[in-house]
C-alpha cells in the first residue's frame, strides 16, 4: 500500500481554559476604565500645549545664564552634582552589602538571603520619599536630595555588585588560598581586580539613572533644575518651561553618550 | 650570574592614566560638594532629626488602611491603562523603527531619534506638565505613564523585532505574501511573547512609578504623603509606606512569575 503523504496539517491544541483568561483580562480592564473618571479636558489644554510648544520651539534664551543666579546653567550644574554625589555615597555604602548578599562570600544562603531581602525593601522605596523624609531631617535644599539618592542607589547598585561577586571566577581565590593568602590579601588579589570593572561600569549606569531622578527631586524641594521647572509651571512662563525641558533633554543625551562610551571600553 | 641581568624585568604598566582618573573623579566630587553644600556636620546634625522621625512613625496608625485603600486601587489603575495606551501605540512605532522590517532609514532614524528624547525625561516630569496641561486627577497621570511606557516598550520591541529569525520571513515573500500577511504570520509569532514580557515589565516600573505621581497632582497615592507629612501624622505616612511596598512587591513577584512562563 502506498503511504500518503497528502495529509492535513492539524492546527496546536487550544488551551480549552483560554476563554477564561480573556474573560479575567476583559473585567480587570473593565474594572480599571469604570474607576477614571473621564470629565473632559479644560478648555484651555490645547492652548496651553500650544504655549509649551512655541516655549520649546522660541525657548527664553536669556534663562541660560542670569549674572544674578538661579539660572539654567546652575540648576543644571546643581542637578549633575547631586547626581555625583548621591552616586558616589551609595557605592560606598553599598559595597559591603553586596558582599553580605553574595552567596560565595557570606558563606551561606540564609545570611546572604537576608542581605538580598534587606536590599530589595530599600529598592522598593522610592527616592523622591526618600527626599520628603530627607528634607525633615536636614532641610529643603540640594543636600537632602543627594542623601535621598544615595540611600535609595543602595537597593540597585548592591544587588548588581551582589550579582557580579557570585558570577566571578573562583580559581584566582583558591590559588591564593593555596599560597596561604589570609583573607585580605584574597580580597584584594583575587576578588578585587576581578569585580572592578562591572562595579564601576553599574555605578556609572545608576549614574544615568540618578541623573534622571536628580531633575524630579526639585519638585519636592530637594534641589535641582526640577524646582525652576516648578516654579515656571506654576507661574504659567512657558518660554521658561521650554528652555528647562531643552536643557534637562541636552543634558541627559550628553550623559548618556558619555557615560555609555566609557562602559563599553570597561567591560 | 650575568645572564640573569641582561633579563631585564618587563616594565610595570603606566598608572598616569590612574592616577589622571583618580584626580578627576576626587575633583568632580569635590566640585560637587560645595555645589550643593554638602557638609559632614549638617549630616551629623541633622541625625537626631531622622530618629525622631522614625520614632513617630513607629507604630503605624494601620485604621489608615480604610482611607488609601481607594487611591492605591486608582494607582493601579492608572499603571494598567498607563501601560496599555503605551503599548499599543508602541507596536507601529516599534515596527516603524526595526531596520530589518522597515528598509526606509530617513523614517527610521528620526523615530528612534525621537524615542530617545521621549526616554530622557522622567515620569514625574511629564506628569507635571501634564498637570498643567490637563489640570488636577487622574488623567493627566495615565498620559505621562502611556509616553513613558510607549518610550520604553517601543525600544525594546524594536530591539527585538531587530533579532529575530529571518527564515519565515523569507518563506513568506517566497509565497507572495504582501506587506501586512508577512507581518502577521512571520513577525507576529515570533515577538508577540517578547512584547507581552516587555508590556509586563513596564508594568511593574509604572506601578512604582503611579505611586508617586500624586505628589505634583497627577492621581492615585501620592497625593496622601502631602497630606500626612503637611499635618505631621507621620505614623500614618508609616502606614502609606508600608502598603505601598507590600503591593508593589506582591506586583513585581506576580508579574515576574507570568514573564518566567512567557518566555
Amino acid at each position: 500500500m502506498m503511504k500518503s503523504w497528502s495529509h492535513m496539517v492539524q492546527a496546536p491544541k487550544k488551551n480549552r481554559y483560554r476563554w477564561l483568561i480573556y474573560l479575567a483580562l476583559a473585567a480587570v480592564y473593565i474594572w480599571a476604565f469604570a474607576g477614571v473618571p473621564f470629565t473632559g479636558f479644560k478648555e484651555t489644554a490645547v492652548q496651553i500645549t500650544k504655549a509649551i510648544m512655541t516655549g520649546i520651539l522660541a525657548p527664553d534664551w536669556d534663562f541660560v545664564y542670569l549674572p544674578e543666579g538661579e539660572d539654567l546653567l546652575r540648576g543644571l550644574l546643581e542637578t549633575l552634582a547631586i547626581s555625583i554625589l548621591g552616586t558616589f555615597i551609595s557605592t560606598l555604602i553599598c559595597i559591603p552589602f553586596a558582599f553580605w548578599a553574595a552567596v560565595n562570600m557570606s558563606g551561606s544562603k540564609v545570611v546572604s538571603g537576608s542581605g538580598k531581602m534587606a536590599l530589595s525593601f530599600v529598592r522598593a522605596v522610592p527616592e523622591i520619599i526618600m527626599a520628603l523624609m530627607f528634607i525633615k531631617a536636614v532641610g529643603p535644599g540640594s543636600f537632602a536630595g543627594v542623601l535621598a539618592l544615595g540611600l535609595h542607589s543602595i537597593g540597585m547598585l548592591g544587588k548588581l555588585f551582589a550579582d557580579e561577586i557570585e558570577n566571578m571566577d573562583k580559581g584566582p581565590v583558591e590559588a591564593l588560598v593555596a599560597t596561604g593568602a589570609n583573607r585580605l590579601q584574597m580580597l584584594w588579589f583575587a576578588v578585587i581586580p576581578q569585580v572592578l570593572p562591572g562595579f564601576l561600569s553599574y555605578t556609572l549606569y545608576r549614574f544615568e539613572i540618578n541623573m534622571r531622578s536628580a531633575t524630579i527631586l526639585g519638585v519636592i524641594g530637594a534641589g535641582g533644575i526640577g524646582t525652576p521647572l516648578i516654579f515656571a509651571l506654576s507661574t504659567r512662563n512657558w518660554d521658561r518651561v521650554g528652555i528647562i525641558l531643552l536643557g534637562i533633554v541636552v543634558l541627559i543625551t550628553i550623559i548618556d553618550i558619555l557615560s555609555g562610551a566609557i562602559r563599553k571600553r570597561l567591560v | 650570574m650575568s645572564a640573569g641581568a641582561e633579563l631585564k624585568r618587563p616594565k610595570a604598566p603606566s598608572k598616569l592614566k590612574h592616577y589622571l582618573t583618580a584626580a578627576i573623579v576626587v575633583l568632580l566630587l569635590w566640585g560637587s560638594s560645595i555645589q550643593t553644600d554638602a557638609t559632614l556636620g549638617e549630616l551629623i546634625e541633622g541625625f537626631p532629626n531622622m530618629f525622631d522621625l522614625l520614632r513617630e512613625m513607629f507604630p503605624p496608625k494601620w485604621t489608615y488602611l480604610d482611607n488609601i485603600v481607594g487611591a492605591m486601587l486608582d494607582t493601579i489603575r492608572m499603571a494598567l491603562i498607563g501601560t496599555t495606551l503605551g503599548a499599543i501605540m508602541a507596536i507601529p512605532v516599534a515596527l516603524l523603527c526595526a531596520g530589518n522590517l522597515m528598509a526606509q532609514w530617513w523614517l527610521r532614524y528620526p523615530v528612534r531619534f525621537v524615542l530617545n528624547l521621549i526616554r530622557t525625561i522622567p515620569d514625574l516630569l511629564l506628569a507635571a506638565i501634564f498637570v498643567a496641561i490637563f489640570g488636577l486627577g487622574p488623567l493627566p497621570g495615565i498620559f505621562a505613564l502611556s509616553i513613558f511606557a510607549l518610550g520604553l516598550i517601543a525600544k525594546l520591541t524594536y530591539e527585538a523585532l531587530e533579532g529575530i529569525d529571518r527564515g519565515p520571513l523569507e518563506a513568506m515573500t517566497a509565497t507572495g505574501a504582501n506587506g501586512i500577511q508577512r507581518i502577521v504570520f512571520a513577525v507576529i509569532p515570533q515577538i508577540s511573547a517578547h512584547f507581552m514580557s516587555f508590556t509586563l515589565y513596564t508594568f511593574e516600573i509604572n506601578v512604582r512609578a503611579a505611586a508617586v505621581l500624586g505628589l505634583v497632582g497627577a492621581g492615585g497615592i501620592g497625593h496622601y504623603y502631602e497630606i500626612t507629612l503637611g499635618f505631621l501624622e507621620y505614623d500614618k505616612t508609616s502606614v502609606i509606606i508600608i502598603f505601598t511596598l507590600s503591593i508593589v512587591l506582591l506586583i513585581d513577584y506576580a508579574s515576574s512569575k507570568l514573564r518566567g512562563k512567557l518566555l
